[in-house]
């Protein structure tokens, strides 16, 4: 089947959940979290979520324990360096698959 | 395809302007909401006059002030968006500064209608008419109709944004620098309740509204894909297939337009072609714009001498009007066509694409391909006259010729 059902005259989209396709798949390292290290897990406390705050694709949840959506993260790495006790770290698919 | 003869006869709304006030008036009696243009010779006065117009309250229309041609059209892509008419117009260097959101417009498929007043390409510097800047914009994807005088431009700026807004494909209005845009003609400009009822209100394909947020044209990649809601969406490639299709759809557009302009004020322009004493013609003389016109009196000279001689007008350049020019080169024996551009290494543009499209036919003509009047070098009807004889001498005595051939080059 072809795209003449798609009514669209140019170019677009409704900003929604899976607009752009599972972009999980662009993925080559999974953000893995410590959580020894990550503070609102670690204390219990709603704190930091700067992971929360910088991820582009806004697929982390601001909750205890924080939530990563893998199926829309594109594995950009922003949280891990944004993270500031290096609780995220980026570990390639391939090493996160047989965890 | 018929003669096509639109002597004014003068009315109350006869006037006498230049081809930028026809122009600019066409705009306004199409009541465009959004102007954003940045002057540049020879199309200046098609600013000044609208910016005049919205001055004096005679155009309820947002005129936006920008600081380049990249930002007039950015402005007036902005403005359809959000479903407003918006116009602007250029000549080329300001046409070539556009370049990108030129193509940006037609793949946004929106129906931005702009003048061209033909001028041509620097370096080095140089005012004056060709048709370089709009050629070299053929393959962006907007209709291109070339005007002949300035009754010309202004109803066909009135039929552009009606073919626009059903096709949803900017209309470029092409007329020649100099040759049109500063000579006064009697031109009837036609009452604003008959355009009224002509031209109906914009209405977009999509509005962005913040109601219903969307992401226009967003990153769109090589393979069609779901969207949330299990809809297969178009690629890229399906896209652009659309803007050709709908490319190739508005040839009858146009046709239909012209046709119901007609019938409305009385004047029709051929559509896609037009074309004089070609009916038993053995010789054609192809050209667009102004030049045709010109060519329409060559055509007299050479049937005073006893040569079959007719002219065949490009009236819109984009769509190709394959089909129409085919047929109307059909009897003929010869196509002489005068480019007032190059495809620099190979051919005039015209020249090229009729070549294409008679390939395709059995028995087709010879076509020889000139290039005239670069730099507004001025192309008088005895240097047609003359060019088609040397080229009807080369076709009897079988001898290939150069190509192109350029007319009244001085080297």
């Amino acid at each position: 089947m072809g795209t003449r059902a798609c009514k669209h005259t140019s170019g677009m989209a409704s900003p929604s959940i899976g607009e752009a396709g599972k972009t999980g798949q662009w993925r080559t390292h999974r953000p893995v979290v410590d959580a020894q290290k990550c503070t609102p897990m670690k204390r219990n406390t709603p704190g930091c979520f700067q992971c929360w705050l910088f991820c582009p694709e806004a697929v982390i949840d601001r909750s205890i324990p924080i939530e990563i959506d893998l199926v829309y993260c594109k594995g950009c790495g922003i949280c891990a360096e944004q993270c500031p006790s290096g609780a995220i770290s980026m570990t390639p698919e391939r090493d996160a698959d047989e965890e | 395809m018929a003669v096509v003869e639109n002597a004014v006869r003068p009315t109350a709304g006869t006037r006498i302007i230049t081809g930028n006030e026809a122009m600019a008036l066409g705009a306004k009696l199409c009541r465009v909401q959004v102007v954003a243009a940045y002057p540049i010779t020879p199309q200046s006065q098609v600013t000044e006059k609208l910016s005049e117009f919205v001055e004096g309250g005679k155009l309820a229309a947002e005129y936006v002030t920008v600081e380049s041609e990249h930002s007039a059209l950015s402005v007036c892509i902005g403005a359809s968006t959000v479903g407003a008419r918006a116009f602007t117009a250029t000549s080329a260097n300001g046409l070539a500064y556009m370049c990108e959101l030129i193509h940006w417009a037609a793949g946004a498929r929106l129906p931005l209608v702009m003048g061209c007043v033909n001028r041509a390409m620097a370096a080095p510097w140089n005012v004056l008419n060709d048709q370089q800047d709009s050629m070299s914009q053929r393959d962006a994807g907007w209709i291109q109709i070339y005007a002949r005088n300035n009754q010309e431009i202004i109803d066909t700026v009135i039929q552009a944004y009606k073919i626009a807004e059903q096709v949803y494909v900017p209309v470029m209005v092409c007329y020649d620098g100099y040759i049109l845009s500063h000579t006064v003609m009697p031109v009837d400009v036609p009452p604003q309740k008959a355009v009224d009822a002509f031209l109906p209100s914009y209405t977009p394909h999509t509005i962005l509204d913040p109601a219903d947020p969307r992401n226009l044209n967003q990153v769109t990649l090589a393979d069609p894909r779901m969207d949330a809601e299990g809809t297969l969406c178009h690629g890229y490639m399906e896209l652009r297939y659309l803007l050709q299709e709908a490319i190739e759809q508005s040839a009858d557009v146009i046709a239909a337009v012209d046709e119901e302009y007609g019938n409305t004020f009385g004047r029709r322009w051929g559509g896609v072609t037009w074309d004089y004493r070609a009916g038993d013609a053995e010789v054609i003389l192809m050209a667009a714009g102004s030049l045709a016109s010109e060519a329409t009196v060559a055509v007299d000279a050479l049937r005073a001498q006893g040569y079959k001689a007719g002219v065949v007008g490009v009236r819109v350049y984009r769509p190709f009007p394959q089909r129409a020019l085919q047929e109307a080169t059909r009897r003929a024996k010869l196509v002489v066509v005068f480019d007032k551009s190059l495809s620099y290494g190979y051919q005039g543009p015209i020249c090229a694409d009729l070549k294409a499209a008679l390939c395709a036919v059995e028995s087709a003509p010879v076509v020889h391909g000139c290039v005239a009047g670069l730099g507004g070098r001025d192309v008088k009807a005895r240097e047609l006259v003359d060019t088609v004889k040397e080229s009807l001498r080369h076709l009897e005595e079988g001898k290939p010729i150069k190509e192109p051939i350029w007319v009244n080059c001085q080297i």
